[in-house]
């Protein structure tokens, strides 16, 4: 069964990039809106293997989802990628101590971005 | 292969060939033809709902599951004598485009349907100017089949440039 | 595999649309008064923007947008001052970002003059700011930059940063070694060298010269693995800061020293094959004086600051008091945002569709069952309830699925707070706008349709109406006058006003004017009403100078006619004890149905819609009088309305002849009274309301057609268009007679 990802972001346009990419190459996606209903994705899909989510979000950003995510048995050691235009040190050390594994800056290259997914995936 | 995609590989090679189906229907005697992709269906006639101020030819609108179809005589738009509709008065229900490629459902009362032809577009033959009622260009070309001469109509053109523009120059109507 | 993203730029585009709206609304709103959750929601619609567009190669536009970020960060973090002027530069650049979406949209690549001018200006804005502050806060607070999360005691200076001592003067940097040895796990964590080597070479041109030492025996490798070490020198005037800041997310995971050459130093390295001669030059050509102080803040001591920015700094709150606490204290959920989702209109007009025609068969039914015997069937009973449920349930049907058109007005009022700003600053006038009922629901048509009106017709009020404020106080009014929006079901119609609070209308003016222009006769005795309403009749208009705001006169008669064709009317009257007049929109509920009153002439059912119908009344023959023998007056109490023979006017030879064996029924329409001469009264029902231009064209006097009961078609028709027709034919008459007189 292929892989199956949780891609959070508040803009309709990149949730269906970032899933037209990712089915592309096989995954399986899950998408939320916002941090909110990405938790509540996670806490009843414990088999998802990867979350995928944006930083500037309404109702719960994405630094906090990272939190709230390891917070969550299912999810303490599951990879977590941060996918934002936000380049800030300040933000990205905000990423890590929240517990992200890795932080990829926006725009993306589609195929650099599934490299990434297979490399901390497999 | 089965049957059935067999088929479809000859239409298809027919196709290629340039030879297209047409139903031809009769008016007064005389054989017509469309071309049977515009053909949508063809219903019996059951009476039309008139529409105000509109020329005889207008016969006015149908119910077709939902949709208002106008329908229109067509002796009386090409100034045939006109004849008391019968069991066998059809009206043809087609598909037309204009312009704008904006698609539209009409319907137009003919005597009665007679079959469906395969007919090679380059055997059409140019008609001549015949100087009655219908418009040359609505005239895609005549045939001949079993020595006799079919009129194929250009239903677009028909429709668009006359039925409707008519409709436009005559207005408004008292 | 190469991935095509062109088919997502439509819903990036209009997902640009909402979001240009939303920062639009939340900007108006900062007039009002700075809000932490508003400002936030409008940088977080730039910042969805600039991310969209950044990732679909929209670089104007994330460049744009990344500027006015930059300035809304500021705004949220309290570092700025949130005053009228930047308000207005941001809605100006609000204007700039939809125009450049608009020219993406079409594949407009032309240059925007306005755009670069405005980019500018922001530039200017923030690089004002950059200035000013180490100015105020120098020389005490040197290194603390302008990042008021930094309080004063985070700001002690990186020991680490040897280029920069502590009163920000730089060294001349041609530019870094960097060398960058990952360690093992550093690919397992989501990270690429590549990608951090791609963002270096943004800042400058970038060699990378990798050491494969480390690399175990091939069989020893594991791929997930990083053996390799780089070094890399990266060329120019670069600040450390912004390296670190590419290898921070990395930066426990592997070893990173960072070395500066000076340009004097470079010149050696121009002996290295691959460093040309041009890099000592570029880097004497920028000596580059200027001490980065914002990047100093954030580098001196991470770990606390991003602590400290969880909750407000103190130092923020003492230099702007009108700061709010930070966005983060307060994750309040903002539930603006309902699910939904996006489909086709054809896919819903499809389903409004196949809902009418079950309908009908529903009705086909109820009347089959009505005449059926009882006791002819073995389950009569059963038949009969299961028929009534499905009459209800088909109602409940057909009313949700009308109600997925739907949409609440306020897409088409929220054009208006901007308006009247912009208006009332150019007018010099004092204008509060009140909005209510923006939640009413609307047919989406409706929505599209009403736009222009409503936009005429605030003009108008603000043009118009409301006078400057000189005026107001001579009168003794309030110097700021009101106008007001607002939208409200009544009955089965939906109402919209436009309101205001100047100076009325002036029934002498109108109808001098309305003379003048030959629409009414000197010595026509009108009602008030009637004379206001003039001024909906085409080239008609009062104002004494013609402005660019409400236009010539044309206008206020297309106002009427686009309400029209919505099925509704429009009327004007002034406000009852008070200044000010008021227009009233009246609109049906949904342009897909309609309340119809079934009416037979000769053969045919035709509809009238039963809003417009006044009263259904059996003529007397003493109440029926003629003018020259033509036109046909009948009197209804003290008014005599015109008699239109509906028969005569659709040119058929259907129906009876004589009045007094059909019935009347009195119709209004804009004040106008008159009365269509029928047959005979049959049923009131709802029909579906089918266009005939789908697949024919328009008809004067008739507005569509619907199915009936027993699945034949019947003709709705239009009480204004017949009315106008009506006049027509017998000014025709008229001239008729008269050339054969």
């Amino acid at each position: 069964m292929a892989a199956s990802i949780l891609a959070v972001d508040d803009s309709p346009s990149m949730r269906k990039m970032v899933s037209f990419t990712l089915t592309s190459a096989g995954y399986d996606v899950v998408t939320a809106n916002d941090g909110v209903e990405a938790l509540e994705i996670a806490k009843t899909s414990p088999d998802l293997r990867l979350v995928l989510t944006d930083v500037n979000m309404p109702n719960m950003d994405g630094i906090s989802l990272v939190k709230h995510l390891r917070e969550l048995r299912d999810y303490k050691f599951k990879p977590i990628l941060i996918l934002t235009t936000e380049s800030s040190r300040e933000k990205k050390l905000q990423g890590k101590q929240a517990g992200a594994t890795g932080w990829i800056v926006k725009p993306f290259d589609p195929e650099q971005l599934i490299n990434t997914l297979r490399r901390v995936l497999d | 292969m089965s049957a059935q995609s067999a088929q479809l590989a000859e239409n298809t090679l027919q196709g290629e060939d340039g030879t297209d189906q047409y139903l031809t229907f009769i008016l007064d005697g005389e054989d017509y033809g469309v071309d049977i992709l515009r053909v949508q269906e063809i219903k019996g006639w059951e009476g039309a709902t008139p529409m105000p101020n509109m020329p005889e030819f207008i016969l006015g609108i149908i119910n077709l599951r939902g949709t208002v179809v106008p329908v229109i005589d067509l002796r009386k738009f090409f100034k045939m004598k006109s004849a008391s509709f019968d069991q066998t008065t059809v009206v043809i229900v087609v598909k037309i485009q204009d312009e704008e490629h904006a698609e539209r459902t009409m319907g137009m009362v003919v005597d009665a349907v007679s079959e469906v032809h395969n007919i090679d577009k380059s055997d059409l033959r140019a008609a001549p100017d015949f100087g009655g009622a219908i418009d040359m260009n609505a005239i895609e070309g005549l045939a001949t089949i079993n020595d006799q001469m079919i009129i194929m109509l250009d239903i677009d053109h028909l429709m668009n440039s006359g039925v409707l523009q008519m409709l436009d120059d005559s207005q408004p109507t008292t | 595999m190469s991935i095509d993203l062109s088919e997502f730029h439509d819903i990036f585009f209009e997902e640009c649309t909402e979001g240009l709206s939303v920062m639009e609304e939340g900007l108006l709103t900062l007039d009002k008064g700075a809000d932490v959750e508003e400002i936030n929601a409008i940088f977080r619609a730039a910042h969805s923007i600039k991310g969209g567009s950044a990732s679909f190669g929209f670089t104007a536009i994330s460049g744009f947008t990344h500027v006015m970020e930059t300035l809304l960060d500021e705004m949220r973090d309290g570092r700025r001052e949130v005053t009228r002027e930047i308000v207005d530069l941001l809605l100006e650049s609000v204007d700039v970002l939809r125009d450049m979406v608009t020219a993406a949209r079409e594949e407009d690549e032309s240059e925007n003059q306005r755009t670069a001018e405005v980019q500018a200006k922001l530039e200017r804005v923030l690089a004002g700011q950059a200035e000013a502050e180490p100015e105020a806060e120098a020389p005490a607070a040197a290194g603390a930059g302008s990042d008021s999360a930094a309080s004063p005691a985070e700001a002690a200076p990186e020991t680490e940063e040897p280029v920069q001592d502590a009163d920000g003067t730089p060294a001349a940097a041609a530019g870094w070694k960097i060398s960058f040895a990952p360690h093992e796990s550093l690919l397992r964590s989501g990270n690429d060298p590549a990608r951090i080597f791609r963002e270096l070479e943004r800042l400058g041109r970038l060699e990378v010269a990798s050491d494969s030492a480390d690399l175990p025996l091939f069989n020893a490798i594991t791929p997930e693995n990083s053996y390799l070490r780089w070094d890399l020198t990266l060329y120019g005037d670069i600040a450390e800061a912004d390296i670190r800041e590419l290898f921070s997310w990395v930066e426990d995971e592997c070893d990173l020293t960072l070395t500066p050459f000076s340009a004097v130093e470079a010149v050696p390295a121009e002996s290295e094959p691959a460093a040309p001669a041009a890099a000592p030059a570029e880097a004497a050509a920028a000596p580059a004086p200027q001490a980065v102080p914002e990047s100093v803040a954030p580098d001196a001591a991470p770990a606390e600051v991003a602590e400290v920015a969880a909750k407000p700094s103190p130092a923020a709150a003492e230099t702007e008091p009108k700061a709010a606490p930070k966005p983060a204290a307060k994750k309040q959920a903002s539930n603006k945002e309902s699910g939904s989702i996006r489909v086709g209109i054809d896919k819903v007009d499809a389903l409004i569709n196949m809902v009418g025609e079950l309908v009908i068969t529903q009705s086909m039914l109820s009347q089959i069952s009505s005449n059926l015997e009882e006791g002819t069937t073995k389950n009569f009973d059963k038949l009969l309830d299961g028929i009534t449920q499905l009459e209800r349930n088909t109602r409940e049907l057909q009313e949700s699925v009308l109600q997925i058109r739907m949409l609440p007005i306020s897409f088409s009022f929220s054009r208006f707070p901007r308006l009247v700003r912009d208006l009332s600053k150019s007018m010099g006038k004092q204008i509060e706008l009140k909005m209510t009922g923006e939640h009413t629901e609307v047919d989406k048509t409706v929505l599209e349709k009403i736009g222009d009106p409503l936009v005429h017709l605030v003009r108008n009020s603000l043009d118009h109406g409301i006078e400057t404020p000189d005026v107001r106080r001579e009168k003794g009014k309030p110097e700021t006058g009101v106008l007001e929006l607002c939208a409200y079901h009544e009955g089965g119609d939906i109402i919209i006003q436009v309101k205001d609070d100047g100076a009325g209308l002036s029934r002498e003016r109108i109808l001098g004017k309305a003379v003048e222009k030959g629409l009414v006769s000197e010595n026509e005795d009108l009602s008030d009403e009637r004379v206001y309403n003039l001024i909906f009749m085409p080239g008609f208009s009062t104002a004494d100078k013609i402005s660019d705001v409400s236009g010539r006169g044309v206008g206020m008669d297309v106002v009427r006619r686009n309400v029209r064709d919505l099925g509704g009317n429009v009327t004007i009257n002034n406000n009852a004890g008070g200044a000010g007049s008021t227009v009233t929109i009246r609109l049906p509920l949904t342009l897909a149905i309609l309340d119809g009153q079934l009416v037979r002439i000769g053969q045919e059912t035709f509809i009238v819609s039963l809003v417009s119908i006044v009263e259904s009344l059996q003529m007397k023959r003493e109440m029926i009088n003629s003018i020259t023998g033509q036109s046909e007056l009948y009197r209804v109490r003290d008014e005599y309305i015109p008699i239109i023979r509906v028969n005569r006017l659709f040119g058929t030879r259907e129906g009876t002849e004589d009045l007094l064996d059909g019935l009347l029924v009195v119709v209004e329409s804009d004040g106008q009274r008159v009365g269509l001469f029928v047959d005979d009264l049959l049923g009131q029902q709802q029909v579906v309301i089918k266009s005939l231009e789908t697949n024919f064209k328009q008809i004067q006097g008739i507005s569509g057609a619907t199915i009936l009961g027993d699945g034949t078609v019947a003709l709705i028709m239009d009480v204004p268009g017949l009315i106008q027709k009506h006049f027509e034919s017998c000014k025709r008459a008229d001239s008729g007679r008269a050339a054969a007189a």
